[in-house]
């Protein structure tokens, strides 16, 4: 879709960065002002320089490698996991779990909740079972499929469907609840059937919040995993910490949560860029 | 010909409180090509019956009639157009203004020669492919009463649609639909809060009661057109003025009272 120079008028005002200089107090201490994009990357650095600088120094003066590795002892074990220990096959079975787990959840919830929120009589069946099931944790399913299932694959992604399918049911529910009427019924009156209404009106208005629902969603499916991995599991990362603490290997059980992190972010800035790209319309984009 | 016909329309809800009364038999007639105005008190129940008329609610009693058939079912016959834009935020201004042709099924050429007309006579040049999120409150209306004029409807129904405007962009929009008016002269019923406007716009007014909402006046302006800026400082301008007002005054007076009485 080709823009009109037009289309850079002012967006909302707090995300102006004002280009005349205001001096320290009003530029940094007023609420919900914006500050210089400089500053924005600075502190976004510093913050990381911040805490791995007080790891270090905390490493210096603990000197016990054992319990607190410095951050450079943690890189070189990353490597030695990767290249000695087949540390990547773990990524792999923890990534091929979570995935598998997320879309089954996210195939069965988009669906159900986009339901839900539009009519009335699906909301009144499935909301009160859906509603107190949500406020079970998921970790104590895991004894229970344990039983159910074995240990095998199955047993891990039906875990993490449970975390992730209840909270997003309810999650899309409400989004496409949120729907304003007078959207529907200006199609209405524009001559549109029920059905044109419910795929052309109805089903685009969710689909931003919805992939932002998605997004928040995912980021618990990797708790659940873990959880799930400490429990039992042959492969994951989750298991490959379980059996560095029996070896009391602190480093090896930081570089794989320091993994988790960034296979967490990897996933949460893809869904940030394609949000942006399939959705370029929205007029605030969540940080 | 394009009529619309509201007889004898009562609309109660129930609510927690009982049963609400928000209109009580109301018979009104808009005759093709007619510019009818609605004004009256806040809660009088103006937007019910407008969505009574457009058939997206089903009135308690009484019947809404289009040429004479009673039609109880939404559709293009009756375009609408609300305070809050509701354009839709995934479609670009042309897409938007082409969504009643599409649904149609009205072919491409014909949908783009629409869409460029309208486009045009509401001032949106240049915007044809922004999205709504560029635009300012005052291009999104236009652009939201050129959706409505794109799907042809017989009668438009239009509920405050410049309520949300500041006075000076209203004052703008209010002599531009008067053109269009003249140019396509549709049917029209016309909501609003604003007497003024009322007046600059309505070849009639009928002044509701507050809730539970009737017609309590209907009048005439007698206004030639067409009309403009000057339209505003005429002495005939204040007298009609000076005549809803009194009768507004006392309704929105009943309206507090009530409230009070009730509390
Ligand atoms: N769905 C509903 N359920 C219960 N009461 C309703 C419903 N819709 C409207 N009402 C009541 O009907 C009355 C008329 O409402 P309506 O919105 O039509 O008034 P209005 O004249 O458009 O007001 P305003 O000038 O504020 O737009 C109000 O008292 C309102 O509380
Ligand atoms: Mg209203």
């Amino acid at each position: 879709m080709s823009r009109v120079p037009a289309a850079r008028v002012a967006p909302a005002p707090s995300a102006v960065t004002p280009l005349r200089r205001r001096g320290f107090i009003r530029t940094y201490l007023t609420p919900k002002q914006a500050i210089p994009g400089r500053a924005r990357l600075i502190l976004a650095i510093g913050s990381f320089v911040f805490v791995i600088g007080v790891w270090w120094v905390l490493a210096v003066l603990v000197q016990n490698p054992l319990f607190v590795p410095s951050p450079y002892q943690v890189v070189l074990t990353w490597w030695d996991m990767m290249v000695n220990l087949g540390f990547y096959n773990d990524v792999g079975w923890s990534t091929f779990r979570i995935v598998a787990g997320f879309l089954l959840a996210a195939a069965a919830a988009v669906p159900l909740g986009l339901l839900m929120g539009s009519f009335e009589a699906v909301r009144s069946f499935f909301n009160p079972p859906i509603n107190a099931i949500r406020y079970m944790p998921a970790s104590a399913f895991i004894p229970l499929l344990i039983l159910l299932q074995g240990l095998g694959e199955d047993e891990k992604i039906t875990i993490i469907w449970i975390g992730v399918f209840f909270q997003l049911v309810l999650m899309v529910m409400d989004i496409a609840h949120r729907v304003p009427d007078e959207m529907l019924n200006v199609a209405y009156t524009l001559g549109a059937s029920r059905w044109t209404v419910f795929y052309k009106v109805f089903l685009p208005a969710t689909f931003p919040e919805v992939v932002d629902a998605l997004r928040i969603t995912m980021g618990w499916a990797w708790t659940y995993l873990i959880v799930a991995e400490l429990v039992a599991a042959e492969h994951g990362i989750g298991s490959f910490i379980l059996i560095a603490e029996r070896y009391l290997r602190a480093d090896r059980i930081i570089a794989a949560i320091i993994t988790i992190g960034i296979l967490g972010l990897i996933t949460d800035t893809l869904f940030a860029i394609a949000h942006r790209l399939a959705f370029p319309y929205v007029e605030k984009v969540r940080a | 010909m394009s009529e619309i016909e509201i007889t004898d329309v009562a609309m109660r809800f129930r609510s927690r409180h009982g049963e609400v009364t928000a209109l009580e038999r109301i018979s009104l007639t808009v005759p093709d090509g007619q510019f009818a105005c609605i004004v009256g008190p806040s809660g009088c129940g103006k937007s019910t019956l407008l969505m009574v008329a457009a058939g997206l609610i089903t009135p308690t009693e009484g019947e809404v009639l289009v040429n004479g058939k009673p039609n109880f079912e939404p559709g293009a016959d009756r375009g609408m157009v609300f305070q809050s834009y509701s354009l839709y935020p995934w479609l670009s201004v042309r897409r938007n203004i082409e969504f009643g042709p599409e649904i149609k099924k009205v072919p491409a050429a014909d949908r783009r020669k629409t869409s460029d007309e309208l486009i045009h006579l509401m001032k949106l040049d240049g915007f044809a492919d922004a999205y709504p999120k560029v635009l300012s409150g005052g291009m999104k209306q236009r652009a939201a009463i050129a959706r409505a004029l794109a799907g042809d409807p017989e009668v438009l129904l239009m509920d405050e649609p410049f309520g949300a405007l500041d006075a000076q962009t209203r004052q703008i929009m209010q002599e531009l639909l008067t053109d269009i008016w003249q140019r396509y002269r549709k049917t029209v019923l016309f909501v609003t809060h604003d007497i003024e406007e009322a007046i600059f716009l309505g070849d009639v007014i009928y002044v509701m009661t507050s809730r539970p909402g009737r017609i309590r006046t209907t009048l005439a302006v007698d206004i030639p057109r067409p009309r403009t800026f000057d339209t505003l400082t005429g002495p005939r301008f204040a007298e009609l003025r000076n005549q809803v007002v009194g009768v507004i005054h006392e309704e929105s007076l009943k309206a507090v009272e009530s409230e009070l009485a009730r509390a």
